[in-house]
């Protein structure tokens, strides 16, 4: 009892404090990238507390919804925290949930996120909702056939299970199906974190912007939650990413020592993905908004010729 | 008179959720009464999947009759034909033979084709109501034809009969019952392409109504199916379930695209419906075609998630109707483009309409996810198939399941933000009122039952289960796991939907409190939306529901195939003056284009063909009967 809560708090400071440095190590490598200087990785924790200080302003257009939806973006990355293996194959809330419910806890959070930018009654935020739901919803698919590539190896939909099954194939990175369906799951990432080359995560314009739309009306400690919300939906993203496609490190015993390797894997493996993101992101444009939809139709069929492989070459 | 209607009604509706309620934990009894309907009888049984049913006709019953008192008023139309509806409705699960069935069938039909033409002034409703005559008359066509069919060939009318008889009965003989009962019954299901009907019947009729109909009476159509898939036929061969699933995908595929461009709250309802009717057919179809391989415990979870969404989807379909019902009696329209901002005033209806809005879209820790959980988890196990068609088939219906999923979450953001948030586009969406107590109570006990068979999944998932097994008569139990978490399949999958919901509740809390402890400034700061410096905000600058619809439109639009009316009128003096623009974007739909109107051509044809022996002299029509009767002579 005591280790699993152990455990949970663990996993919540790692994802939570994990978030935000996230992001600002792939702002620094960008801004290096393009031989600027750049801020500091730890820049994102001096804007949260900035923000934390601030006096909202709410529209009087708005209702509870929106001032609603910051608190509930956040539980909803909390529980995920609670429920990806970061660093233990069995965590928390590992047996409550299952890579189903993962994407339906994301959809969630989209769901009043997309509300509240439509609360504030600005076309700004309708058109950042409308964007958004349409992004995720053509999104979908892919992640289920990935995953479904996934369970056809691992022959259980809960993550931990996946994690361990996959740890005891030795030759997985090799494999064309496991790497299609990485693939196609890296392009997922992107689009649901609202990433170049679908979104820009540094703009202000308002003709491209989506993620950024939808939340043009939130100041103060709202915003503070926001972006600390869709901070830990990177890192929980790049942390399935690498355990469950490179499910090295990730321990099944509870003690001090294997976790803090653990630790330090995930790390590793995160720092690759962050440098992996940061170089995708200086080499490629912002797609136009209705190219994204090709985008994902592509990433829909790496993910589909991922599953035929498996059944191809079992 | 309409008072003594909707309290007949809900009694009715009160007794089925008792009796359904019993039947499903296993009590069963059977009523015959010889005299009373020709050939065979009136015969009543009830049996678990029989009952299930009447309790969800019941279950909803109830609320929308109270609903009713303060929607309805003593306005007198349709006093009678709603208690029938509800009564007729009851008895179709009940029925044990045929006659029994068609008649409640048919009561039901005609009932719910009255109380469509609720308001006949209107032309709307009056085409609305003759479409749903035609359609609903093909599918008991249809149905009539598959069960005389299958009575001549079995000899007997009864059903239990046919359920001894039927694995004796050659494959081809059984595969024509199949193909007629399942298209009578998908008819009523409004499985794609036999859905006209349905998006033009359940906005026409009063909202309680729309809510039954929506709720319940398309599920008797599921129910035929899995009666005629699974029970009167017994083990049918693959191809029954291969055909049921696909044809449950592409209805929730292009259910919910319809629904997702419609600017009518209602019609969007409705055509939700479809979506939800064709989820339920995944399941459905998965079960039947494990059930024909003999993968006993994958079907038995397959046809439990279809129960369970069959549950859910009447919970939030006749919610989400009460409340749009609510909308429609405050503001006096549909049209979406004309509502906004009622959550200011009417709180308790948004609050319903959203936790109906969060359910049907899925997402935890409500009903709808459970049910859509249970339906991938059976299909995710589609593995243990070993044939690779099969298994493409479906990685493609898995596919088609997430997008249905993610289109939903999209359809219903757009449902509750553009009615319920931001300014009122309209005046009288400007002055709504709250609606009266017995509608809002009827809202609120449906939203807990949401709730509740989201949270109680580990006790609904056994009882479903046994169900399905009584149905497929494969009473093996599969284990579904603890009081805590459900666990199928020897650990395939788990799913704490207490622990989500407790984790939920705790993590919403949570920051709240840090935020208090840590010292955060605590007040807000009131002003009105950033606009770019413009002088005001008015509702002209908010995101209409057809906007927020129209990246769909783009991107689906081979499939909506979108035509653009583009009408300008200058000022006299200059060009460079707009005085009005009109600009419509309306889509068309493929069925009506490419099946319906062809087929109705056609038959016009034919008809001005047959006027050709139509003189109008009665001496001919003499000669005709003449003729006709000498013939059948000749020929007998």
């Amino acid at each position: 009892m005591i280790t699993t809560v152990l455990i949970a708090l663990a996993q919540l400071i790692v994802v939570g404090a994990g978030g935000p440095l996230l992001v600002g190590v792939v702002r620094t490598l960008k801004a290096r990238l393009v031989g600027r200087t750049g801020p500091s990785p730890s820049q994102p924790y001096a804007n949260l507390r900035k923000l934390l200080r601030k006096e909202p302003v709410v529209s009087t257009t708005t209702s509870w919804i929106f001032r609603a939806t910051p608190y509930v973006l956040v539980a909803t990355m909390l529980v995920t925290a609670l429920v990806v293996p970061v660093l233990v194959t069995r965590p928390a809330l590992g047996f409550a949930g299952n890579i189903i419910l993962l994407m339906y806890l994301f959809m969630l959070g989209s769901f009043f996120l997309a509300l509240a930018g439509l609360d504030s009654g600005s076309a700004f935020g309708g058109m950042g909702s409308s964007r958004e739901v349409v992004i995720a919803a053509l999104a979908e698919p892919t992640i289920i056939l990935a995953v479904f590539a996934l369970v056809l190896r691992a022959d259980t939909i809960n993550l931990g299970g996946v994690v361990e099954r996959l740890a005891r194939e030795p030759l997985l990175a090799a494999n064309p199906a496991h790497l299609l369906a990485f693939v196609a799951f890296f392009i997922v990432m992107l689009a649901e974190t609202g990433r170049l080359p679908v979104d820009n995560p540094a703009t202000h314009l308002e003709l491209t912007m989506i993620h950024e739309a939808m939340v043009l009306e939130y100041s103060g400690r709202y915003l503070a939650l926001v972006e600390w919300a869709s901070a830990m939906r990177l890192f929980v993203f790049m942390t399935l990413l690498a355990n469950l496609f490179f499910p090295w490190g990730v321990t099944g015993l509870v003690e001090p020592l294997p976790v803090l390797l653990g630790l330090l894997a995930l790390a590793g493996k995160l720092a690759v993905l962050a440098a992996a993101l940061a170089v995708l992101e200086t080499a490629v444009a912002k797609l136009r908004l209705f190219r994204v939809p090709e985008l994902l139709a592509g990433s829909f069929a790496l993910a589909l010729l991922s599953v035929t492989a498996v059944f191809l070459v079992p | 008179m309409a008072a003594a209607g909707r309290f007949v009604a809900a009694a009715v509706g009160l007794v089925a959720l008792v009796l359904g309620l019993g039947g499903v934990a296993g009590r069963a009894f059977t009523v015959t009464v010889d005299w009373l309907v020709p050939l065979g009888g009136l015969e009543l049984r009830l049996d678990p999947l029989g009952g299930l049913f009447l309790a969800l006709v019941g279950g909803v019953a109830l609320p929308a009759s109270v609903y009713a008192a303060g929607y309805a008023g003593s306005a007198r139309r349709g006093a009678l034909a709603y208690p029938v509806f509800v009564a007729s409705m009851g008895v179709v699960p009940l029925a044990a033979n045929m006659m029994t069935f068609a008649i409640a069938w048919e009561l039901m039909s005609l009932a719910s084709y009255f109380l469509v033409l609720h308001e006949r002034e209107a032309r709307e409703s009056v085409r609305a109501a003759w479409v749903y005559a035609v359609m609903t008359h093909a599918g008991l066509a249809c149905l009539l034809a598959g069960m005389l069919l299958l009575g001549a060939w079995t000899g007997s009318l009864r059903f239990a009969d046919w359920r001894a008889a039927a694995p004796t009965l050659d494959t081809g003989a059984r595969g024509v019952v199949f193909v007629l009962l399942a298209a009578g019954f998908a008819g009523k299901a409004g499985v794609i392409p036999l859905h006209v009907w349905l998006p033009l019947a359940h906005p026409a009729a009063p909202s309680h109504v729309s809510a039954l109909m929506s709720g319940v009476m398309i599920k008797l159509g599921v129910y035929g199916l899995l009666r005629a898939g699974l029970d009167w036929l017994g083990v049918g061969p693959a191809w029954w379930g291969v055909a049921v699933l696909l044809a449950g995908t592409v209805s929730a595929l292009i259910g919910v695209l319809y629904a997702l461009v419609d600017r009518d709250l209602k019609k969007l309802l409705a055509f939700s419906s479809i979506e939800n009717v064709g989820i339920i057919l995944i399941g459905v179809g998965a079960g039947m075609l494990y059930h024909s391989v003999g993968l006993a415990g994958l079907a038995l979870l397959a046809l439990a998630g279809a129960l369970y969404h069959t549950i859910n989807h009447a919970a939030f379909k006749a919610l989400l109707f009460l409340g749009a019902g609510a909308v429609v009696r405050a503001t006096g329209t549909r049209n979406m483009e004309e509502l906004g901002g009622l959550i200011k005033r009417m709180p308790w209806t948004a609050a319903c309409f959203l936790v109906g809005s969060a359910a049907i879209a899925a997402l935890p820790p409500l009903n709808g996810f459970v049910g859509e959980w249970l339906t991938f988890v059976a299909l995710l196990q589609s593995t243990r198939l070993a044939q690779p068609a099969l298994n493409l088939t479906f990685a493609l219906g898995i596919a088609g399941l997430a997008l249905t999923s993610g289109l939903a979450v999209a359809c219903f953001v757009k449902a509750f933000g553009i009615t319920f948030l931001a300014l009122p586009r309209g005046d009288a969406a400007a002055h709504a009122r709250e609606a009266p107590a017995s509608m809002r109570a009827a809202m609120v006990a449906l939203a807990i039952a949401c709730v509740a068979l989201g949270l109680g999944a580990t006790l609904v998932v056994p009882a479903l289960v046994s169900v399905a097994g009584a149905l497929t008569g494969d009473r093996a139990p599969i284990a579904v796991g603890d009081w805590l978490t459900l666990g199928v399949s020897s650990g395939f999958a788990t799913l704490s939907m207490l622990a989500i919901a407790l984790a939920l509740a705790v993590a919403l809390a949570l920051p709240l409190v840090a935020l208090r402890l840590a010292g955060a400034a605590r007040g807000r700061r009131l002003y009105e939306t950033w606009g770019c410096g413009r002088m005001l905000q008015t509702p002209r600058m908010e995101y209409t529901a057809a906007a927020f619809a129209d990246p769909f439109k783009r991107v689906f639009d081979f499939f909506y195939r979108p035509e653009k009316h583009l009408d300008i009128e200058f000022y006299p003096g200059s060009r460079f003056f707009v005085e009005r623009i009109e600009y419509t974007n309306p889509t068309r739909s493929v069925f009506d284009d490419w099946l319906y109107r062809p087929a109705l051509d056609a038959l016009r044809g034919v008809a001005r063909r047959a006027q050709a022996i139509q003189s109008g002299s009665a001496n001919v029509y003499l000669a005709y009967i003449l003729a006709a009767l000498l013939l059948l002579l000749v020929l007998a």
